[in-house]
């Protein structure tokens, strides 16, 4: 049972009797946890989570009996951890290896009980509740059961057990093995919209509740922006963040932002309601590569409570990258670009752990997936990139020449996709929105029609276009900085209600429609181009992100500087 | 050193890479020392253990051993160097060892080469510039303490000249700053410039210089940046100085890793790059940063020559997917005589926004640079247009467009390799630039500004 090769990551021991595929390993004297990968009739392959800096053959190999499980249970909201979701606020300056091992949380927590002694309850119904400021974590019946003992309403330690069901013990913090998908009761095919807040993705590639979205773009395209954005103003319950072998000082910054932002919803701060996995891309790469796994397993956890959780990865490459050096050190075949051929069903796997469901109690809670994706060389036909279209419902393509032109989102309309748009339609007539589905369409025609056009003004001049068509090539400016850009500094734009949203859209089409009745009845083009749409244009930044009227009112401005046809 | 085990057993001699058997107890990632006869002992490091054998990297590489009388020893540790101010005012070789005459750097401290990745929960989130006294990086895309910001050029452009001046100018509004030079793979020719440059720095014992030389062993390339930030990050972050980390060229670092990958006979990822270089890069560039109860910061510039300018060379682009921002030197500028030929355009500081302006350079900056770069950007459309249609069918405007290029060539961009301006100067240069377009052209400028100018 001791270290026989080590190669960086690679470790390879003699077999440990009882061992098996996935089970956690400690090596040598340092601890350092590893994941057993391969099982030979004489060796164990693992992969080790940390620095292997000093390990030697003929160091002790310690079964730890389990593969890889998260603690699930208060404590998780508003801290930050790492890949194996160990809280970073446990270790100090320097993450010397090692560093996780025999931490002791102190705090109690305030359990209020649900159900009393001899009760029968259903597996995954609630026997009590802790309140996670403002998240109400319900803990769950392990098994259908008779209710045994409850503990009194009051304080808990974190590893406290508070009642017992069918003779199981149900503890505070409950561990989960990461690679394995929670149960729920049924998957839900019914759509219901999740809001970002960012107006090109509401408007024109939404993503339901439960769904996957993938953003791909080369490095200074606007991606961690992107998703710090939908991070901070999705209108989910709970948001998980997983850094994913990205920037420290980006992860820092995240941090930082998060904890001085307040939560229009709860009042409370925003950090609050957020999960940060942080596994930056000098942290060592096997933790790195189980960290999406991590954050999918928190994600679930808060799900089969009966919350909306968003989980957000930055970025999925870092992640195909870890296999691909893993895959690489143990000297499997490589098949597209050095990745690993698990490659394709390994991305699949992670996607599809998004869902919308019934969970084992009766709940409905969701988990929506978004992931950055890091194409090689802004190159959007390599692997990773084109395997996650496949398995995504939805695709936020970000485009270098929008993002130089400072065009903020830079998602472009050519690259991009949503599956979800059509039935989200019916979802948000019931919501009192019926134009939802008509105005998307509108918005894409005429986005098409703008970029057909002035493709063919390049010709031949916008001098040389009927004046129907200049109104559309100005329509789809008018849409495109009127509308698409947001701006992520700032209070008033950071993030934009359904309401103002849709109120800049009519806005815009309303002026379009105008300008095609002016031009109808004998205005010339120049004269309708040369209005001043400023109030327009501005309306986004310069009113408050959820009013409406105020968008209303900037219409009513710019309207009557066009004049009625007469 | 005390006595430890001796190993003579040779199994094989490969590249830079030597396997030795019979071993016991060492470690992945240990230190060794090789003695061969009567020559100098050379320095190694465990790249794997496989029951009794380990294969060693050697730093200066193998040449002339052979399996019968070569001595190998390891150190019961990974490799560490001394760490404190005596570095300062030294000029050293790849391997720290002095080439200046003076004795060994000796220190109390000693810290391992690869460092320990820093706690995310304690980097604070960086925020005020490091002034470089180069006009186009102060005004466009300053430079932020902490930050990590590669100089992208490619061969035949003087991106190392570049290096050399903010090596030499480079401060931090008068906090402790200190500057490590680390030259990997440089001919001797620039390494005797990039010492006569430093020289003045140097003797005023505030720069390190390590110099790794193209003729040097290949292998020492790779510790080279990581002795720079070993001494860095604790002359930042235990002695709280603002250090400055100026490391080319790293495309010259990553050929070194290859190498040695090539040499293990690890499966090649892109262009035959070991599929590791992420990592392996980051382990490098994320040392830079802040620390929460520290004065200090490590800040970066890495500069790398995009081979036959590609800039999705698997070497720039995983670089661009780990650093904030980017400058980019053109053939373009080049050719118009600007030095330092920056491409403003494709040029970006992420973390601009929070280390200029209010209250971290001056007031006007930031709408300054925005004015200069959206005003700069016209001035090139416009450019284009001229050359198709001359300057005659322009428009007015246009015109007026194309003398702002001039001027902001003139004024701001181009600058002497020994000229360190202040930042008053710089943005004084920049406005004397932006006042040559009329103020209904300036909408990037608050109309307060404008009033202050007299516009």
């Amino acid at each position: 049972m001791s270290v026989v090769r080590v190669s960086g990551s690679l470790v390879e021991a003699e077999p440990v009797p009882g061992v098996a595929m996935d089970d956690v390993v400690l090596l040598g004297p340092a601890g350092v946890p590893g994941e057993v990968v391969a099982i030979t009739g004489h060796r164990l392959t693992i992969q080790a989570y940390e620095d292997t800096g000093g390990l030697a053959p003929g160091a002790a190999v310690q079964s730890q009996g389990a593969p890889l499980s998260a603690p699930l249970g208060p404590g998780l909201l508003g801290a930050v951890f790492d890949g194996l979701l160990r809280p970073l606020s446990a270790a100090g300056p320097w993450l010397v290896p090692g560093w996780g091992a025999g931490q002791n949380d102190a705090r109690r927590w305030e359990f209020t009980p649900a159900v009393t002694a001899g009760a029968v309850v259903e597996a995954g119904q609630e026997v009590g509740t802790i309140d996670d400021g403002p998240v109400r974590l319900r803990l769950g019946a392990p098994v259908a059961g008779v209710v045994g003992d409850v503990a009194p309403a009051g304080p808990v330690a974190a590893d406290a057990v508070v009642a017992t069901v069918g003779g199981r013990p149900v503890p505070v913090t409950t561990r989960w093995a990461v690679r394995r998908p929670r149960p729920y009761r049924e998957r839900l095919t019914t759509a219901e919209g999740l809001h970002t807040g960012q107006r090109v993705l509401d408007l024109l590639y939404p993503v339901a509740r439960g769904s996957s979205a993938a953003v791909p773009g080369g490095f200074g395209t606007g991606k961690t922006v992107l998703l710090q954005q939908i991070a901070k103003w999705c209108d989910a319950d709970v948001i998980v963040y997983v850094g994913c072998g990205e920037r420290g000082n980006e992860m820092a910054d995240v941090v930082a932002e998060l904890s001085e932002l307040q939560d229009p919803r709860t009042g409370d701060r925003l950090a609050r309601r957020t999960v940060i996995i942080a596994n930056t891309s000098n942290m060592p790469m096997m933790a790195r590569e189980a960290s999406v796994y991590t954050g999918v397993t928190v994600a679930e956890y808060f799900r089969d409570m009966g919350y909306h959780v968003v989980v957000i990865a930055d970025s999925t490459s870092r992640w195909a990258e870890a296999l691909r050096e893993f895959a690489s050190r143990t000297g499997a075949l490589p098949a597209e670009e050095g990745y690993p051929a698990g490659l394709p069903s390994a991305l699949a796997a992670f996607y599809e752990r998004a869902g919308h469901v019934v969970t084992l109690g009766g709940r409905r809670g969701s988990v929506t997936i978004v992931g950055a994706v890091s194409p090689a060389g802004g190159d959007l036909t390599e692997p990773v990139t084109a395997h996650t279209e496949r398995f995504v419902r939805s695709v936020w393509t970000l485009d270098r020449d929008l993002a130089y032109a400072r065009h903020y989102p830079a998602v472009t309309w050519e690259g991009s996709f949503s599956r979800d748009a059509e039935t989200l339609g019916p979802w948000h007539a019931e919501q009192g929105d019926p134009a939802w589905a008509r105005r998307r369409e509108r918005v894409v025609a005429l986005l098409a029609d703008a970029d057909r056009l002035s493709a063919l003004a390049e010709l031949v001049g916008v001098g040389g276009l009927p004046g129907v068509e200049r109104v559309s090539m100005l329509g789809g400016r008018l849409l495109r900085e009127g509308v698409l850009q947001q701006s992520a500094l700032g209070t008033n734009d950071a993030h934009c209600s359904r309401e103002k949203g849709a109120a800049l859209v009519d806005a815009v089409l309303a002026v379009v429609d105008r300008c095609e009745a002016l031009v109808a009845a004998g205005t010339p083009a120049t004269a309708v181009e040369e209005t001043d749409f400023g109030p327009l244009l501005r309306a986004a930044r310069e009113t408050g992100p959820d009013d409406a009227a105020g968008v209303a009112a900037r219409l009513e401005a710019v309207l009557a500087g066009l004049g009625a046809p007469t | 050193m005390t006595a430890l085990v001796e190993y003579t057993d040779v199994a094989e001699l490969r590249g830079p890479l030597l396997v030795v058997r019979g071993v016991a107890g060492v470690g992945w990632d240990e230190s060794a020392t090789v003695a061969a006869g009567s020559g100098a002992p050379r320095h190694g490091a465990v790249l794997e253990v496989d029951g009794d054998l380990a294969v060693v990297q050697v730093l200066e590489g193998t040449e002339g051993l052979r399996p019968g009388g070569t001595r190998v020893r390891f150190a019961g540790e990974v490799l560490h160097v001394p760490v404190g101010e005596a570095w300062l005012g030294r000029v050293c070789n790849g391997r720290g060892e002095p080439l200046d005459g003076g004795p060994p750097v000796l220190a109390r401290r000693r810290a391992p080469v690869s460092g320990y990745p820093l706690n995310p929960t304690y980097r604070e989130p960086p925020a005020e510039p490091v002034i470089t006294g180069v006009s186009v990086i102060d005004a466009l895309t300053t430079l932020v303490r902490g930050q990590k910001l590669p100089v992208f050029s490619v061969a035949g452009l003087p991106h190392l000249a570049l290096a050399t001046q903010i090596a030499a100018q480079a401060t931090a509004g008068g906090e402790p700053f200190a500057v490590v030079f680390a030259g990997m793979g440089l001919t001797h020719l620039d390494a005797a410039t990039v010492r006569d440059v430093l020289e003045e720095r140097s003797s005023a014992g505030d720069l390190l210089l390590l110099l790794n030389t193209a003729d040097d062993p290949v292998v020492e390339r790779i510790l080279t940046p990581r002795i720079a930030l070993t001494v860095a990050e604790h002359l930042a972050f235990e002695l709280g100085r603002h250090v400055l980390v100026v490391m080319a060229d790293m495309t010259s670092y990553a050929e070194a890793l290859r190498e040695v990958s090539a040499a293990r006979g690890e499966i090649p990822g892109r262009r035959a790059y070991p599929g590791y270089l992420y990592s392996d890069l980051a382990s490098i560039y994320e040392r830079c940063g802040r620390m929460r109860g520290s004065p200090g910061s490590v800040t970066i510039v890495p500069v790398l020559t995009m081979p036959a300018g590609d800039i999705t060379h698997p070497v720039p682009d995983l670089t661009g997917y780990i650093t904030e921002g980017q400058i980019v030197l053109s053939a373009q500028m080049q050719a118009r005589g600007v030095y330092p030929p920056v491409e403003p355009l494709s040029s970006l500081s992420r973390l601009m926004r929070k280390g200029a302006g209010p209250g971290r350079t001056r007031e006007d900056h930031l709408d300054v640079a925005a004015q200069i770069l959206a005003a700069l950007a016209r001035a090139r459309q416009t450019q284009e247009l001229a050359e198709l249609m001359g300057t005659d069918a322009l428009s007015p405007t246009d015109q007026l467009y194309l003398a702002f290029e001039r001027e902001l060539r003139e004024q701001l961009l181009d600058q002497r390799g020994d000229e360190a301006r202040t930042l008053e100067q710089t943005l004084e240069r920049a406005w004397r630039a932006l006042l040559t377009l009329p103020r209904r052209e300036l909408t990037m400028l608050p109309s307060a500004l404008l009033a202050e100018r007299g516009v």
